[in-house]
């Protein structure tokens, strides 16, 4: 494999800084509002086809909502939601990390079991029944996912922590007269910053899919918010006849996703080598040794398109 | 010398409870020593040298060590009944360490600066200007050259030496009475070596600092130690001021060990090495723990363990075959 570009890739880069500013700048760059239609402009097709019009430049959905302006405005939902998500997760999944990882003993036993808990949920299906329990609202869908997600922090954060924790600047440290809460705030943690930003970024992407999906089965963000994962489901019906509901959104999931994992990988391979088990290009990993002819597409991607 | 020692350690065990049973890693070592004071401990791996440093700063790795018996009277407080929050304030302060890899002892996301300032600050609470002419002072007295701009930089930009170098700095800038150094030169080239140890005597002799000196070499030994303790099976089997020591080996193990120096001024020559291997700590034959090494074995060896017999002024060795000196005078 060739040494990886120390450059910021430009195509993951430009996708996530477009998608970034529209997200910002929502208001200013969507024509119409998202949320309220025209119904007798209902099912306009895109400007390029026939019966296409200036006013809509990607057609309208069913009850004559303007679809260019639902995805950019859908943009916001998947980004707070990831950022919301992911920090919340992160967080919390990393104290109890590094707390078991410098522990051990009883401690690292009781919160490994409960992390083993965590990670062997069947997502999607908890992710239903929590949020079918409890309202579909903005906050419980974040609140589902960060509850789904910190497993996957703690243990990989606690794994770095083990190895961390044995070298000699720690007990140096405790010669000093350190405290345990000072050793691993000021010495663990630093060094993990690295592994957070990797488990972090490639998780994004795995964030907008699933709240892609809570709001495809109608447990997610509520109606009539812009969630591209709503949209998608909204169009479902109209697939043979109005596809651009559907396809739309979809296209801006899966550029999203694709833009987040590569920038992941790439982030990986810049801040930690040893990480390479951690991310998309995992599958692919072992061609270099024993090459096989069809690459395989990652999982989630095909969701992505299948949704 | 007299007054009161600094340290004195007294029949201190440290074992470790494993499932295949109880391995007496140290086994009742005793030794006193001063301010000032350069006290090396040799032997071969697996002798007992790094626990006895690990078990003086209560930091044997549990829960399969535990320091079971002894005590250990620094500045005649015993360490070994403190609280861990009183243990916390004598490390750092009293005690500090200087460990084998200059590689990890080092945080590698933090800078030195940061580093230093972190011990002194929380010693001798000093902040701004205070804190950074401080840290500056304890850089240049181990001669860290440029030490304002190295101040912002991070372990990777150093080389072996210099990494030492900082992390002696950060041991002695709060002014330790006792610095426990655990092969401190392992893994710095030779002239590096001589640098080092100069520099750790000159600091020793400004700050009448005490060192406990764990190493393999000889050389070193020589070269700074005033006194040798000779470990073997986690026991001190010798002990004496340097020139007695290697003048008067009185321990056959120690001999063996100075019989594998090879010499410079014979050309080429066998290497010597002593036969058999070091014992299993977990079990210990009856008697002298070397009597299956050795050449000058007895059969009261096998059977019983060897006394302390002094062989001259502060001069020990345990051994059956040792004739006491002098030991009335």
């Amino acid at each position: 494999m060739p040494a990886p570009s120390r450059e910021l890739p430009w195509f993951p880069g430009a996708i996530l800084a477009a998608l970034v500013l529209t997200a910002v700048f929502a208001p200013y760059l969507a024509p119409q509002s998202p949320t309220e239609g025209d119904i007798t402009q209902k099912l306009i097709p895109p400007v390029w086809m026939e019966r296409g019009e200036g006013r809509h430049p990607l057609g309208t959905d069913r009850f004559g909502r303007d679809v260019l302006s639902r995805v950019i405005y859908g943009s916001r939902i998947s980004l707070v939601v990831s950022l919301l998500a992911i920090g919340l997760s992160g967080t919390f999944g990393t104290a109890l990390g590094l707390i078991s990882g410098y522990r051990g003993g009883f401690t690292d036993s009781l919160l490994m079991r409960f992390t083993d808990i965590g990670l062997s949920l069947p997502t999607i299906l908890i992710a239903v029944v929590l949020v079918a329990v409890s309202e579909p609202s903005f906050r419980n869908v974040v609140l589902v996912i960060s509850l789904l997600l910190w497993p996957r922090f703690a243990r990989q954060i606690r794994g770095e922590t083990l190895g961390i924790k044995e070298q000699d600047f720690v007990a140096l440290a405790v010669v000093a007269g350190r405290s345990s809460t000072w050793i691993i705030s000021r010495h663990i943690f630093p060094n993990v910053v690295p592994t957070l930003l990797v488990i972090s970024t490639l998780q994004v992407g795995y964030v907008i899919l699933l709240e892609g999906t809570l709001s495809f089965l109608g447990v997610g963000v509520p109606p009539p918010n812009p969630a591209w994962g709503l949209m998608i489901a909204d169009g479902r019906g109209f697939l043979a006849t109005a596809w651009w509901i559907t396809l739309f959104p979809g296209v801006a999931m899966l550029l999203t996703v694709l833009a987040v994992n590569l920038m992941g990988d790439w982030l990986r391979d810049h801040l930690d080598p040893k990480l390479r088990q951690l991310g998309s290009r995992a599958e692919t990993e072992p061609a270099a040794i024993e090459p096989v002819p069809e690459a395989r597409p990652r999982g989630a991607a095909a969701g992505a398109d299948g949704g | 010398m007299a007054a009161a020692p600094l340290l004195v350690v007294e029949d201190l065990k440290t074992h470790f409870f494993t499932r295949r049973g109880v391995t007496k890693a140290v086994d009742g070592v005793s030794f006193t020593l001063h301010a000032g004071e350069t006290l090396a401990l040799v032997g071969e791996s697996g002798s007992g040298k790094s626990v006895t440093c690990l078990s003086l700063v209560r930091l044997v790795p549990e829960p399969a060590g535990r320091i079971v018996g002894g005590r250990v009277l620094l500045e005649g407080e015993d360490l070994l009944t403190k609280s861990p929050g009183e243990m916390r304030r004598v490390r750092g302060k009293k005690i500090a360490m200087v460990l084998q890899d200059p590689m990890t002892s080092l945080n590698p996301a933090l800078t030195i600066g940061t580093q230093v300032s972190e011990v002194v600050r929380l010693h001798q609470g000093l902040r701004g200007g205070a804190l950074r002419e401080r840290v500056l002072s304890a850089l240049r007295r181990l001669r860290i050259s440029a030490a304002d701009t190295r101040l912002g930089q991070y372990p990777h930009q150093f080389s072996g030496g210099m990494r030492q170098r900082v992390s002696s700095a950060i041991g002695l800038s709060c002014e330790p009475r006792l610095l426990i150094a655990d092969e401190p030169t392992t893994s710095l080239d030779v002239t590096i070596q001589a640098q080092y140890l100069e520099l750790l005597k000159e600091v020793q002799a400004a700050a009448g600092v005490a060192i406990i000196l764990v190493t393999h070499d000889f050389g070193i030994v020589a070269a700074i130690a005033d006194r040798v303790a000779v470990m073997y099976a986690g026991r001190i089997v010798e002990m004496g001021t340097t020139l007695e020591v290697f003048n008067n080996p009185s321990h056959p193990y120690t001999r063996a060990l100075l019989r594998c120096l090879p010499d410079v001024g014979l050309g080429r020559q066998q290497l010597v090495e002593i036969g058999g291997q070091p014992p299993d700590l977990s079990r210990l034959p009856a008697g002298c723990p070397f009597a299956p090494r050795c050449p000058e074995r007895q059969s009261i060896c096998e059977e019983q363990s060897p006394p302390t017999v002094s062989v001259g002024d502060g001069h020990l060795a345990e051994c059956w075959a040792t004739k006491a000196v002098g030991s009335q005078q």
